[in-house]
């Protein structure tokens, strides 16, 4: 195999097929519209369906009826298509519907910019939608990465019988790089539980729902969901941990902040400093035990995220009185200088900014 | 290749600098460099202004945006030249398409009027070839033969007049560029 | 021993939940009787949505979805996309199908999608305590039309066989109502020709039934069925919307 220059909208579509992609369903809107061209341009050609939702909101609901009825199936949009597609994220993780959620950030709040950012933290990690669940949510901070991790999530997708939403920035999207595609496809498990129309066969009637009346037959559903959750987070979370062994500072970052992250850790080292790097690969689940671990001899963390503060919550929840906790951030489409980054170190090192609202 | 390349290439959308960014991105992909190609794709791709950043290095995974750190700038107009200048580094060499951008004449700089090396080759639509060949030479890593390979096969599927004169206009572009660097 | 009745195939032997003098009961066991009559239940797939028929799938004697409000056209576009060799129908009320869900039909519609759409139009959101419903009829009183709905303020009743009828490739839409023998009878008939149509890959079906719903109403069982002859009916006139290609059947 050899490599190929590709967007990571379109190494994520590419990705997803290669996998075994059976159902996409898409709206467009910046910054991932490459991603649904391509799917329009080449899943009819593989046979697979594709069909251009009239919203998001419809889309995310054909994914459920989709995943339902048995399918690998996948959805893309951006973060005001990702709010909508909040309610049908709830009911799949709901009737334990395994499925691929790519969101492909901009900046916001309501219509925002099209430009990248990473204000969906919240809103990815926490979810919008309503009950008790958890979605997993996995950050690229490449285009080879994203191709990678699309495949995972499939995978994921289907052994958890569960969302995976992968939360690609912008520039992420955007931006080309190198990049090989596996080709092989991902192993079909068998899905006796699926809504297929297969009854007579099985003998006994499928049903996908998430409405449980008995608040004692909720609550059992609540808990089993919660021990699927902790199995996930015992198993699945990944970090990348750089030049973290004996550095006293740390950046903790995710997606493109990270990747800037790595030039502002060069240019600390060129300034004498060494600074290293706890990169999120999983948002959710969250590496807390990772970031205790690789921040226990460290004496400041700076948080770098392209949001005005919510990743520096999570991380704060695990290091407070710990570590001191330092945040630095851009938005609106703006994207930190490495520069910038170093700057916040060596004034926030000292005395870190207490916002209590963060 | 000891440090980073870090190129932008801006101008006017329609004016190819995206392509120029992506064949010198496909060479350095070629090579087995780590590299990334981003564009801008706010507002500006909608009409106006457009441009890339290129990042290409050895074996360490940079970012793929370019701050103040920029080596080489291509400004295909007065606006990217004024937009990005101040982000080349000392050493940073500045190619600017002399026909739209006011002359420094600095040392570093390379003013070369593309358009009139498409005319050359009478097909205008090839001055970002010329381009492509003059950054070619003022970016110093890569051989000549490369471009011209890159050209014939993202162009594979244009008709052979075309690929030709993009050939044409890229050898002027390498040619008016060693010239302007004796 | 000869056998005069037996219960339909198409329906579980769980108890229905609706009220008594509700005509939902009747309109599931008829589409539950088409689905065996036409040998399909082995490969049927019902969405049930959100509304008082949120447990048919509880009812329909085959595997079933539970979609989101008004969602029920496209969680069936993506089973039937998925799985085109199936009968996939959604059964929907208005308030779902009519209000929240008037994206999902109305392009479900005009992608031609080859579901089966059974929307039950009873005037009135009966699940969540008789609020107006956009097909409510004008100076019809409800919990959130105190006063009776006005036209200038809430609108007039939407006519959704009307509205999907004007897509041209649709296969079939008819509007019956199940107020008496005869126009149950014909309801059935409309339901068959709606599942044949899927059947036949003829695409989008919809059968809008006007029924009842005598408690939201605030009347007997007997008075609601004489109100759907008499004031539901003049304003959501009876008929075929869109005939089928080759003709409907009897």
């Amino acid at each position: 195999m050899s490599k190929i220059l590709m967007k990571g909208n379109e190494a994520i579509a590419q990705a997803a097929i290669h996998a075994g992609c059976e159902a996409f369903f898409g709206y467009p809107i910046t910054p991932q519209n490459e991603l649904i061209e391509h799917m329009a341009k080449h899943m009819p050609r593989h046979g697979r369906v594709f069909v251009q939702a009239e919203s998001e909101v419809a889309a995310i609901n054909m994914v459920y009826g989709a995943a339902g009825a048995g399918g690998l199936v996948m959805t893309s949009s951006s973060s005001p298509g990702i709010a909508l597609k909040q309610e049908g994220i709830s009911y799949c993780a709901g009737a334990e519907l395994g499925c691929v959620i790519v969101a492909i950030s901009r900046s916001g709040p309501g219509l925002g910019g099209i430009l990248p950012g990473q204000a969906d933290y919240h809103q990815a990690v926490k979810g919008g939608g309503n009950g008790d669940y958890r979605v997993i949510v996995l950050a690229p901070n490449s285009v080879q990465e994203a191709a990678d991790m699309v495949q995972q999530a499939f995978v994921l997708a289907q052994k958890y019988r569960n969302p995976v939403m992968v939360l690609a920035d912008g520039v992420i999207g955007q931006m080309m790089e190198p990049v090989e595609i596996s080709k092989t496809p991902i192993e079909i498990l068998p899905k006796e539980w699926a809504a297929n129309g297969n009854h007579q066969q099985r003998q006994h009637r499928n049903i996908i729902n998430s409405l449980y009346l008995n608040p004692n037959e909720l609550e059992a559903h609540n808990r089993k969901l919660m021990e699927k959750y902790k199995t996930i987070a015992a198993n699945e979370t990944q970090v990348e941990l750089i030049n973290v062994d004996h550095a006293e500072i740390g950046i903790i970052a995710y997606g493109t902040s990270s990747r800037i992250s790595l030039a502002a850790i060069d240019i600390a080292k060129s300034q004498g400093l060494d600074v290293g790097l706890i990169r999120l690969k999983t948002l959710w689940p969250f590496p807390y035990k990772e970031i205790l671990e690789a921040t226990k001899h460290m004496k400041f963390v700076l948080v770098a995220e392209l949001s005005m503060g919510q990743l520096v919550q999570d991380v704060k929840g695990v290091l407070n009185n710990i570590v001191k906790v330092g945040y630095y951030g851009r938005a609106g489409g703006n994207i930190f200088q490495p520069e910038e980054l170093m700057e916040a170190i060596q004034t926030q090192m000292k005395e870190p900014e207490h916002d209590y609202y963060i | 290749m000891e440090h980073p390349i870090k190129l932008v290439c801006a101008g006017f959308g329609g004016q190819g600098v995206l392509t120029v960014g992506q064949l010198v991105a496909m060479i350095a992909m070629k090579k087995n460099y780590l590299v990334s190609w981003m564009p801008s794709y706010g507002p500006e791709m909608r009409g106006g202004t457009a441009n890339c950043h290129v990042v290409i290095s050895k074996d360490k995974q940079q970012s793929p945006i370019i701050s103040n750190d920029m080596t080489h700038l291509l400004a295909m107009n007065q606006l990217a030249k004024d937009k990005f200048k101040d982000q080349l580094t000392q050493d940073g060499v500045c190619i600017i398409h002399k026909a739209l951008v006011k002359q420094e004449n600095y040392h570093h700089e390379l003013a070369i009027d593309f358009s009139a090396l498409a005319s050359e080759v009478d097909n205008i639509k090839t001055a970002n070839m010329a381009a492509f060949g003059s950054l070619m030479v003022a970016l110093e890593i890569f051989d000549i033969e490369e471009g011209e390979a890159i050209i014939k096969e993202r162009f594979s599927a244009l008709d052979p007049k075309m690929l030709q004169d993009n050939i044409k206009a890229y050898h002027l572009g390498v040619d008016a560029a060693r010239l302007a660097m004796s | 021993m000869t056998i005069i009745f037996k219960k339909t195939e198409g329906l579980t032997d769980k108890n229905f939940s609706y009220c008594p003098g509700c005509t939902h009961g009747v309109i599931h066991r008829l589409v539950a009787e088409v689905l065996e009559e036409l040998h399909i239940l082995d490969r049927s797939i019902a969405i049930a949505s959100v509304g008082c028929s949120v447990f048919s799938y509880e009812y329909f004697n085959t595997d079933a979805l539970q979609a989101a409000h008004g969602r029920a056209p496209a969680v069936a576009t993506g089973v039937k996309r998925l799985h085109p060799e199936k009968i996939v129908f959604t059964y929907q009320g208005d308030g779902d199908l009519a209000s929240i869900g008037a994206a999902e039909i109305v392009h479900a519609a005009n992608r031609n999608e080859n579901i089966t759409v059974i929307f039950v139009n009873n005037a009135i959101y009966g699940m969540t305590g008789g609020q107006m419903a956009p097909t409510t009829l004008l100076d019809q009183v409800t919990t959130t039309t105190p006063t009776g709905k006005d036209a200038l303020t809430m609108g007039y009743p939407l006519k959704m066989s009307e509205m999907l009828a004007t897509i041209e490739h649709v296969a079939y839409i008819e509007r019956v109502m199940t107020a008496d023998i005869k126009s149950i009878r014909q309801t059935k008939k409309a339901i068959r020709n709606a599942f044949e149509a899927q059947i036949n890959n003829e695409g989008f079906s919809m059968v809008e039934v006007l029924s009842s719903c005598n408690v939201g109403w605030k009347m007997s069982p007997v008075e609601a069925l004489t109100f759907i002859k008499e004031n539901m009916q003049p304003v959501f006139p009876l008929g075929v919307y869109k005939e089928r290609k080759h003709g409907t059947s009897n």
